[in-house]
Formats: structure tokens, sequence, C-alpha cells
């Protein structure tokens, strides 16, 4: 069943930004900030959990999950560190996905070169 | 013709995007997305992996087929059919890090790949900080400690 | 000798002819109507070589080269030569036209370079300060992409109204003396700037321009849209094409029987995907060099009225929230 959510919830987080690209003009970049801001405070406030405990991947794997995970981390090393965990927790939260970004995508740009398909 | 009224006649005259199509498109994609997204996070925790670390191992996952797809130019065909399908999920900040890092390939390491990596991504990472300090500091003097 | 008439045009004496042109392509442009026309459609955009900014220079550079060669003057006597592009610092031009040796101009004029230049290299043919002058006008999609807009692998979808950067170069060669077509007179247009602040409806920012040098041109030439066979603007596009339709029915000078645009000239619209149309210095150059010139030579167009328009924004000014401003130059081109 959560696949199923995760495939529904997925989508419609997709169609909210594309209807904000096709109605407001806002442009990519813009609506990425957008959805990270937002799932962050959406989960400092406890809602973004309950969407994630409902659609799981559906919830965690569009832009604003990534800004779940950054308040959730940030809480957690509220909790172990004080004040410090302020500073400390979001850049820790999302470590893992930016390293991993950075370094697969260094190494493939290294061996790719750009297509200009556009044909 | 004043500004005003040339203003209304270009509105008029400019087709929009057709919305319907677009949101079908990027909710199938973006679905689809989330959906292997889900069977990855299903196979890990079946492997007895940790919640966390599942959804972690995920995105990794997730990022490196999109890092892979950008290089060898299918993320952009993907994107120019599913709009925000492909822009929102966590694949789509893996190809806004890796296009930018292949298009200045040629302006150098330095200043080419390792300042213009972040041309898109450097906004989310920069406001995602500030919204988790803002979050933090809410939850240290006001929250449920 | 008096040779400027009205508020902004230039009638010529003895009007130059245009000796030679050339017109070199990228792929997808060789995919469109026009597939026939072109000297050389290259099949690899980037021309065999390892950056978009050589790619452009190598593409001028051939072109300019086939004019002047076609035109069978000895590259020495080629007095003056102008180009243009849309990179920072003209790049493509200055790259391309550096192995020439030859005195040179840069324009910037945006996608309007190939009308600046001929009115120009026409004045000074007229003026007697030269014999012979080379003009080319060139775009790159890719280069193009690059300097104002997002990284070509981004996964992004293009805007309805977003025109398509024309892979292309065009070059003419006039000389003081020949067997026509001749370039009879010329009107510069002045930057006309609405409020359009939408980068991806460029055609919007450009079409009061061309409607404002239209207007001038048939003032100061006390002509009628009738007197010529075409009117062909530079890259309005689809947006652009009808806006400037009913610009100019305000101005009392109907000009839908006979207007048609290089940006839609270029591409299948539909079947090539490339949404409002062809844009960029190389459209207007390109289309103008391999498809306009033979149809006055061919004598299916007697009187042409060519008018290449540009959008004279930077990034810098996008950003900043400013408005486009824009630019149009007519030429008249007669057998």
């Amino acid at each position: 069943m959560t696949l199923f959510w995760a495939f529904i919830i997925g989508g419609l987080i997709c169609v909210i930004g594309q209807l904000l690209i096709d109605l407001t003009k806002l442009t990519p970049a813009r609506i990425l900030v957008i959805f990270v801001v937002a799932g962050c405070f959406l989960s400092g406030i406890g809602v973004y959990q309950h969407i994630v405990d409902f659609a799981g991947a559906g919830a965690l794997v569009p832009l604003p999950g990534f800004g779940h995970v950054l308040a959730q981390g940030t809480k957690k090393a509220v909790n172990e560190r004080g004040l410090l965990g302020v500073v400390t927790g979001g850049f820790t939260a999302m470590a893992g996905g930016v390293t991993v970004a950075v370094v697969v995508g260094y190494l493939i740009a290294m061996v790719s070169k750009p297509k200009g398909d556009a044909r | 013709m004043d500004k005003q009224k040339y203003a209304k006649l270009v509105k008029e005259s400019s087709p929009g995007s057709n919305v319907a199509v677009n949101c079908l498109r990027a909710f199938f994609v973006g679905g689809t997305i989330c959906l292997m997204g889900q069977i990855f996070k299903n196979a890990l925790l079946a492997a007895n992996m940790q919640q966390d670390d599942a959804s972690l191992v995920t995105a990794m996952i997730l990022i490196v087929i999109a890092v892979l797809f950008t290089g060898v130019g299918l993320y952009s065909k993907l994107g120019s059919f599913a709009g925000a399908g492909s822009v929102v999920p966590i694949t789509g900040f893996a190809n806004a890090i890796t296009a930018p890092a292949i298009e200045f390939k040629k302006e150098g390491l330095v200043m080419g790949v390792g300042a213009k990596m972040f041309l898109v991504a450097g906004p989310v990472l920069v406001y995602g900080t500030m919204a988790s300090v803002i979050v933090g500091l809410f939850y240290y003097f006001l929250g449920g400690r | 000798m008096k040779k400027y008439v009205g508020n902004q045009t230039v009638k010529f004496a003895s009007p130059p002819s245009i000796t030679a042109a050339a017109a070199i392509v990228g792929p997808k442009e060789g995919e469109g109507p026009l597939r026939n026309c072109f000297d050389f459609i290259s099949p690899d955009v980037h021309f065999g070589m390892d950056s978009w900014e050589k790619a452009e220079s190598e593409m001028v550079r051939q072109t300019v080269h086939l004019a002047v060669k076609k035109s069978g003057i000895p590259i020495e006597e080629i007095r003056y030569m102008f180009a243009g592009d849309l990179l920072n610092q003209i790049a493509g031009s200055t790259f391309g036209m550096r192995s020439f040796g030859r005195p040179f101009f840069g324009l910037f004029g945006a996608c309007s370079a190939i009308g600046e230049g001929m009115a120009l290299g026409a004045m000074l043919l007229d003026g007697g300060f030269a014999n012979h002058v080379a003009v080319n006008a060139s775009s790159h999609y890719c280069s193009a992409e690059k300097t104002f807009r997002l990284p070509l692998e981004l996964g992004t979808q293009r805007a309805p109204t977003a025109g398509w950067t024309v892979t292309g170069s065009g070059a003419v060669v006039l000389s003081a003396e020949g067997n026509g077509p001749y370039v009879t007179a010329a009107t510069t247009g002045a930057i006309t700037d609405m409020g359009i602040t939408d980068a991806n409806n460029m055609g919007a920012a450009m079409a009061p321009a061309a409607a404002a040098v239209l207007a001038a041109h048939f003032k100061d030439m006390q002509r009628t849209p009738g007197y010529y066979d075409a009117i062909i603007t530079g890259d309005l596009g689809k947006i652009g094409t009808t806006l400037l339709h009913t610009l100019m029915d305000e101005e009392k000078f109907s000009i839908h029987d006979r207007h048609n645009d290089c940006g839609l000239l270029m591409y299948d619209c539909e079947a090539q995907d490339v949404h409002a149309g062809g844009s960029g210095c190389g459209c207007a150059a390109s289309v103008f060099a391999a498809h306009l010139l033979e149809e006055l030579r061919s004598g299916a167009i007697k009187r042409l009225l060519f008018i290449p328009t540009g959008a004279l924004h930077s990034v810098a000014t996008l950003q900043q929230g400013e408005s486009m401003p824009a630019i149009a130059h007519a030429v008249a081109v007669e057998v």
C-alpha cells in the first residue's frame, strides 16, 4: 500500500511544482528553493512527518523531503548538543546526499561532454 | 500604443502552457520516481537496514542514477517531457549539480566545474541551511524538549 | 550631396551591390524547410571543435571565407569586415574573424546584427570609403543557451512563447559596383522599449521596434507597404509576428499580405518542436544569405524590405528586473 501512496503523493507534489512553473512563471531554481524551505518549515512544525508516515518515499524523494531531513536532523542535533546543534544539524543531515551528488557528479562531468543534441 | 495596452495585447497573443498535459506528465514521471524510491527502500528495509539509513541510501541510489542519466544526455530529454516531474524529486537536485559541471568543464576545474556546480543547487543549499537554522532556533527556545 | 532622407533613413545615390553571400548552419536547421538553400549543413554542432565558443567562431570563419571565395574578390581587396553575434564581447565574431587580417568593425545589435552591418557597409561603399566590404552575423544554440539561459543538460521545459536560437551564420559581400541585387535604402531603428520583462517572449519585446522602424521607413521614403513584394522581419517568431501585424494596422500600414519572418521560415515549427520559431543573429543572416537573396536573384522577389530585429538585454539587466529594450533596422534590397 505504501507503494501506491508513494506514487500518488509523490506525483501530486510534482504537480504542485508544475502548476507553479506554468501559472506563475517561477524559474525551476526558485521552485526548488521554495520546496526545500517549505518542507523544512512543515517538518519543523511537525506536519510533514505525518505525510512521510503515510506516503513513504512519495514524501521523502521530492525536495520538500530534503527540507524535512534538514529539519529533523537539526532537531536531533539540538536534542544532543543544545544550541550548537542549531548550526551543525542541517549540514550534518544533508551530508550524505550532497556528498554523493558532488562526488559522482564530478566524476561523471570528467568523462562526459555536453551533447548539444538540441540536434 | 501605450505600455499597458501593449502588455494586454501581448497577454492575449501569447499562448499559455498546456497546463493539463504538463501536470499529467509531471504526475506520472514524478510519481514513478517516488515509486522507484519506495521499492529501493522496501528492499533495503527487508535487508534489515534501519529506517533512517534506508531513506538515505535510497536517496543516494536515486542521485547516482540521475547523475548517470545526466552524463549520457537523457535527463534533459526526460526534463523537457516531464517538467516539474523530474525537477522536484531529489533526482532533479542531482541533475542540477551535474549539468553545469559538464557545461562549464571548459572553463577549468576550479572556476568552471568547482564554482558552477552550484549554479542551480547552491540556492537550494543556502536557503535550506537558513531554514534549518530557523527551525533549530525555534525548537531550541520554544520547542518541546 | 545629401543622401539622407526624412528622419532616420539613408537613400543610396549609387546603391551598393550584393556580390556574394554564404550561409552555414547546424544539423537541426538542415532538417528545416530551407535545407536545400544553405551552402553547408554541418552534421556536427561542435563544428569539429571542443567548446561551443570555438564551434561558433569556426562556423563564422568558414562562412566568411566561403562568401569571399564565392565573390571572386581577393581577400586583400575586402576593405572592411563587419561581424556580430550574441556572446559576451562578441567573442564568436572576433575569434572567427581574427585570421583574416583585414580591418574589422565589431557589431552588437543582438539579432539585428546583419541589418546593422549591411546598412553600415552600404554607407561606406556609397560614401566612397571602400570598394568591397564583408558582413557576417552568427549565433549558436549551445553557446547562446550557456550565455543566456541554463546548462544544456539541465532537465527543464521551454516556455511555449520561447524561440529557438538558430545555429547558423550568414555572410554577405557588398561591392560599390556590380550586377545586384542592390541595397537601395536603409532605415536605422531607435531603441524601443515597451516594458516587456519576460525573456521567454522576445518576439513581444522586439515587435514594437520592428513596427517603429517600418513606419519610419515608409514615412521617410514616402512609400506604402505595397511598394515591396516582400517584407521580411528577422526573428519575431509566431507571437511577435501576430503583434507586429496588429501594431502595423494601428499605424495604418497593413503588411499581412506580404510579411513573413525568418524565424518562421527557418523551421517547421510544429514538427521540429521550436515553439515560437527561430531566433538569434544567425537566423536572419542565414535566411537572407541562403533564401531571400536567391529569391531576389531568381526574380521571385523584386523589392525586398529586410528588417532584422534584436533584443538588447543582458543577463544582469534581466536579473535586476529591467525590461528588454529592442532594436530593428530596415534594409531595402532591390533587383
